[in-house]
């Protein structure tokens, strides 16, 4: 390809930020070409941030509004904190991409159809009466249409794919089309291209030649001479690397492994939007990790709890119905106190719910969906990148403390994608972790439950050592001695003692800090992935005169220990959630401050203005 | 140096007192597993006992080893974690009827299937104990206990049938009061390699006693108990007088005078295809008739963590130098200054 003939005919717009939407049928590629294009983007040096949606049927019925994908990404020459609210760029591969994400787009935002894929019969199931493109209706928009179909079958002629494949390259088309529209480099997706299907393949021939089509056909076509260009963003210095929360997660635990000189052990069964964690890992067998597919949700927290015994660094990975099946395990491991991180990735429940949809509806279940008295810490990252260091704390606490520690992550995270700037590998806080080795108490006994003064966690013996040998169990243990004990005054004891340690973990945890203008009177309380939202709709609000502070959590339990007087320095606290209200609960039990509890249950995450308009809001009412 | 004397039983025995009802079988296979410990040149240290919920799954409070007593049928999901952990451990699971094949029938057969380093002795008394008698899923049809008061209607399971579907590399029976042939599968499955299954007939003199009288009386067990041996044909009786026959209808109970000695089964137990000791398996319910114990099944098949441990080693031998940050740039990193 010559690069003189491919040059834009005149010099391109600059932007400071742009929001494009891939959608399309769920077979159409849409979650690939979005990633090329943010891994190209990424390579370019812009900030991003990507929100992939998709329906949990893996094909849903062609042309309809349930089988849409979609892949969001927001690319800007500065430090960004969301996906975007609205998208400035729509692809809309068919009627249904077009219907379903319409509501989306930036007034006068610019839509690129496949017009091919609108005649009647799609048109039908989308619901149109009349075609979208030519009646008129999207006067709003800027409308630009190509026959992506058509010109992707003539350019993949040569390549020898045949019947069906051949259309499957027109995601590659329209890729091709939006990545000459942001001036994009196109070498680093035909070189991922030939790596992943191999060169001679046919397949790759005419994604290949696709890409170069749409490419082309927006040099050449008249209605297409407007680029735009997105300079790289001015991120701290450093070596980036663009991540999802899912890999981020598998990083960060086989790092925390490395960090305790321990062997990683996944105990895991597949499920939606956990899985890639446990794929991940999988093939990270040259760290000597072991990964295990069980039987079961149970048996997957079964082996994990099991290596914990034998001196692993245990995790256990899953989404809210597999947390359900594990807490008997999760309640077990709390009372032999024996290290485990749990991995939940929530999505939109109760029971199968929305399965690729985000939700942050886990929080009253992390903290209390276990039978008896059972306090155990819970933790959320706030970015797919904050993943990593949130999973190598979970790993340190429940290393530390000798106790299972939760990981509130959700789909969100999981899924989205966020440059990361890699750390050093090789200077990662080490953990001290000390096996047992030698008897604790008089005359060569060993006492399983003898607590370290400081954070109460018990020795962790593991068999295989001579003379420690010692039983644990569900049954309630005597303090020190760890027998069997039914002593009532000895379980309280026991009980208060698991609570303490639990508690003591404040201390050893930052304080919380609070973001914001010192005239605020109005502070928003949240966690886990709505950082990016709220901190962007907190600023936003401040900008426009109604100034809030922010306080982002990423401890659940416990709560940082400067949390609840910097509550009653506010006349306002305003909770925003994916869910009806669970933190905005605890932080009225422990803390009785009043709260402002902003919801949202629609699968979707926040967006900035949301949070905005609802500052504004209570900051009215309260003027 | 270590010798036969390094250890006795009392080496094995926890400082914790036995609580099992009196009389009961549990004691008696308590005595042949420590003893046995006692007798194996294995360091203490080295065996882990993992139970889950019954007064079978008490069993690891009483032995002075590692142990864990876990949760109600999830014994064999958690001592596979830490067999895999630590391949130098040998890993026992204590379980019984109910919390083995009712609550936790799904582990325990994927245990089985995986061939896991285990060795699973399944305490089969046909009966719920520790929650005061109620059927088990090894209770027979017409069973009256006090959650079947017209009498159970649940057609029981025979474990051994169930193990040996399962592609369970070892499956074996023995008796609770029969402490040489308990010891002798305990030494068998000891030398396994992979899962090895026991079931345990143990008597309940609370609450369901003399569920094996047919093998453990006086007066009936010569009559009822097959001793399954390697290489031997499958005779029994006092004068072995009683053998099998295998045929494509089934294993059948024949005089041996009737048939010639000839026609009796030899027993092989290393044979690929389980179906004859599927049929062998399938000669008595419960018992109700002559019952054969010892080796059913015993077939060589690599384990599961050897597999894991070779696909580790193997890994790490073509990524010798591999750190965490050479994995981050595979995925393409750019450097901003």
């Amino acid at each position: 390809m010559q690069e003189e003939t491919l040059s834009p005919p005149k010099p391109p717009e600059q932007r400071d930020r742009v929001v494009i939407r891939f959608a399309g049928d769920s077979g159409d590629g849409m979650q690939l070409a979005g990633t090329r294009f943010t891994e190209t983007s990424a390579a370019f040096g812009n900030d991003l941030a990507t929100f992939p949606s998709f329906p949990a049927e893996i094909r849903a019925p062609q042309g309809t509004l349930a089988g849409v994908s979609s892949f969001q990404v927001h690319i800007a020459d500065w430090d960004i904190l969301t996906h975007g609210d609205e998208a400035d760029v729509l692809v809309a591969m068919n009627p249904a991409a077009l219907k379903t994400n319409l509501r989306d787009v930036v007034p006068g935002g610019l839509i690129l159809a496949n017009e091919d894929a609108f005649d009647e019969r799609n048109l039908e199931k989308a619901g149109y009466e009349s075609n979208p493109l030519v009646d008129g209706s999207l006067s709003g928009y800027h409308v630009l249409t190509a026959p992506m179909e058509k010109l992707t079958k003539i350019a993949v002629q040569e390549t020898g794919v045949k019947g069906r494949s051949v259309l499957r390259s027109k995601n590659f088309f329209a890729l091709g089309l939006i990545s000459w529209m942001f001036n994009r480099p196109t070498e680093p997706i035909l070189e991922w291209v030939n790596k992943k299907f191999g060169e001679d393949n046919p397949v790759a021939k005419a994604n290949v030649e696709a890409f170069r089509a749409g490419f082309n056909f927006g040099n050449t076509t008249e209605e297409f001479h407007h680029t735009y260009e997105v300079a790289p963003a001015k991120l701290p210095p450093g070596e980036y690397a663009n991540i999802t929360g899912n890999q981020a997660l598998a990083w960060g635990l086989v790092a925390a492994a490395k960090a305790g000189g321990l062997s990683l052990f996944l105990g895991s069964y597949p499920i939606t939007p956990a899985t890639s964690i446990l794929e991940e890992i999988a093939r990270l067998k040259h760290f000597g990790v072991k990964t295990f597919q069980a039987e079961d949700e149970i048996a997957g927290v079964g082996v994990a709890l099991g290596a914990a015994f034998a001196g692993h660094l245990a995790v256990t990975t899953t989404s809210g119905p597999g947390v359900a099946l594990k807490s008997e395990t999760l309640s077990l491991a709390l009372m032999t106190e024996l290290p485990l991180v749990l991995v939940d990735v929530q999505r939109a429940g109760p029971s199968t719910g929305l399965p690729t949809k985000v939700e942050q509806s886990d929080l009253m279940m992390a903290l209390y969906g276990r039978h008896g008295e059972s306090p155990l810490p819970v933790l959320a990252p706030s970015s797919p990148s904050d993943a990593f260091d949130v999973a190598m704390e979970a790993a340190r606490i429940a290393l530390k403390y000798m106790t299972p520690v939760i990981l509130l992550s959700d789909g969100y995270l999981a899924n989205g994608a966020e440059p990361w700037q890699i750390p050093d590998f090789d200077n990662l806080p080490e953990f001290d972790i000390g096996f047992a080795t030698e008897p604790n108490g008089p005359d060569g006994t060993f006492f399983p439950y003898m607590r370290d003064e400081e954070t109460l966690a018990r020795p962790w013996a593991i068999p295989g050592t001579p003379g420690l040998e010692h039983r644990v169990g569900g049954l309630e243990k005597e303090a020190l001695t760890g027998n069997v004990s039914y002593d009532p005054d000895n379980h309280e004891f026991m009980t208060e003692q698991r609570a303490a340690k639990i508690a003591g973990i404040a201390n050893d945890i930052p304080e919380v800090e609070v973001e914001g203008p010192d005239d605020a009177t109005l502070v928003v309380v949240s966690w886990g992935s709505t950082f990016g939202a709220v901190r962007a709709g907190v600023n936003n609000a401040t900008a426009s005169g109604y100034p809030a502070a922010h306080i982002h959590l990423r401890y659940l339990n416990p709560l940082p220990r400067n949390l609840g007087d910097l509550l009653h320095r506010f006349d306002n606290v305003l909770v925003p959630e994916l869910n009806r209200g669970q933190l905005a609960a605890v932080l009225r039990a422990a803390y009785l401050v009043p709260t402002v509890t902003l919801g949202k249950v629609q699968g979707a995450p926040f967006m900035a203005n949301e949070i905005t308009k609802k500052i504004i809001d209570i900051s009215e009412d309260a003027s | 140096m270590t010798t036969d004397t390094r250890y006795t039983r009392a080496d094995f025995q926890s400082s914790q007192e036995v609580k099992w009802c009196p009389g009961c079988g549990d004691y008696t296979i308590l005595a042949s597993v420590q003893n046995f410990l006692a007798e194996l040149d294995v360091d203490r240290e080295k065996h882990v006992f993992v139970s889950g919920i019954g007064c079978a799954s008490r069993f690891p409070y009483y032995v002075n080893t590692y142990g864990m007593h876990s949760i109600h049928g999830r014994a064999p999901a958690i001592a596979t974690g830490v067999a895999l952990a630590n391949p130098d451990l040998t890993v026992w699971v204590i379980t019984g009827d109910g919390d083995g094949l009712s609550i936790g029938g799904n582990h325990l057969i994927h245990a089985l299937r995986r061939n896991v380093n285990l060795k699973i002795l399944l305490f089969n008394n046909q009966i719920y104990g520790l929650t005061k008698g109620q059927y088990s899923p090894t209770s027979e049809i017409g069973k009256r206990t006090k959650t079947s008061p017209s009498g159970s209607i649940d057609h029981p399971f025979n474990p051994v049938s169930l193990a040996l579907g399962t592609e369970a590399t070892f499956v074996a029976r023995t008796i609770d009061m029969d402490r040489p042939h308990t010891t002798e599968m305990l030494r068998a499955a000891y030398s396994h390699k992979g899962t090895a299954f026991i079931e345990i007939y143990q008597n309940c003199n609370v609450f369901n006693d003399k569920a094996f009288q047919l093998l453990t009386g006086r007066q009936e067990r010569d009559a009822n108990r097959i001793y399954l041996e390697a290489g031997k044909p499958i005779v029994f009786g006092a004068d072995n007088e009683m053998g099998v026959t295998v045929g494509i209808d089934g294993a059948k109970i024949v005089r041996v005078a009737d048939v010639g000695m000839e026609a009796i089964a030899i027993h092989d137990p290393a044979k690929p295809n389980p179906g004859v000791a599927f049929l062998l398996s399938r000669l008595s319910h419960g018992p109700t008739g002559p019952t054969p114990i010892g080796v059913f099944r015993q077939i060589e098949r690599e384990t599961y963590g050897d597999l894991m441990n070779a696909q580790i080693e193997a890994a790490k031998e073509r990524n010798a130098k591999a750190s965490i940050s050479d994995l981050v740039s595979q995925h393409g990193t750019w450097k901003v200054d």
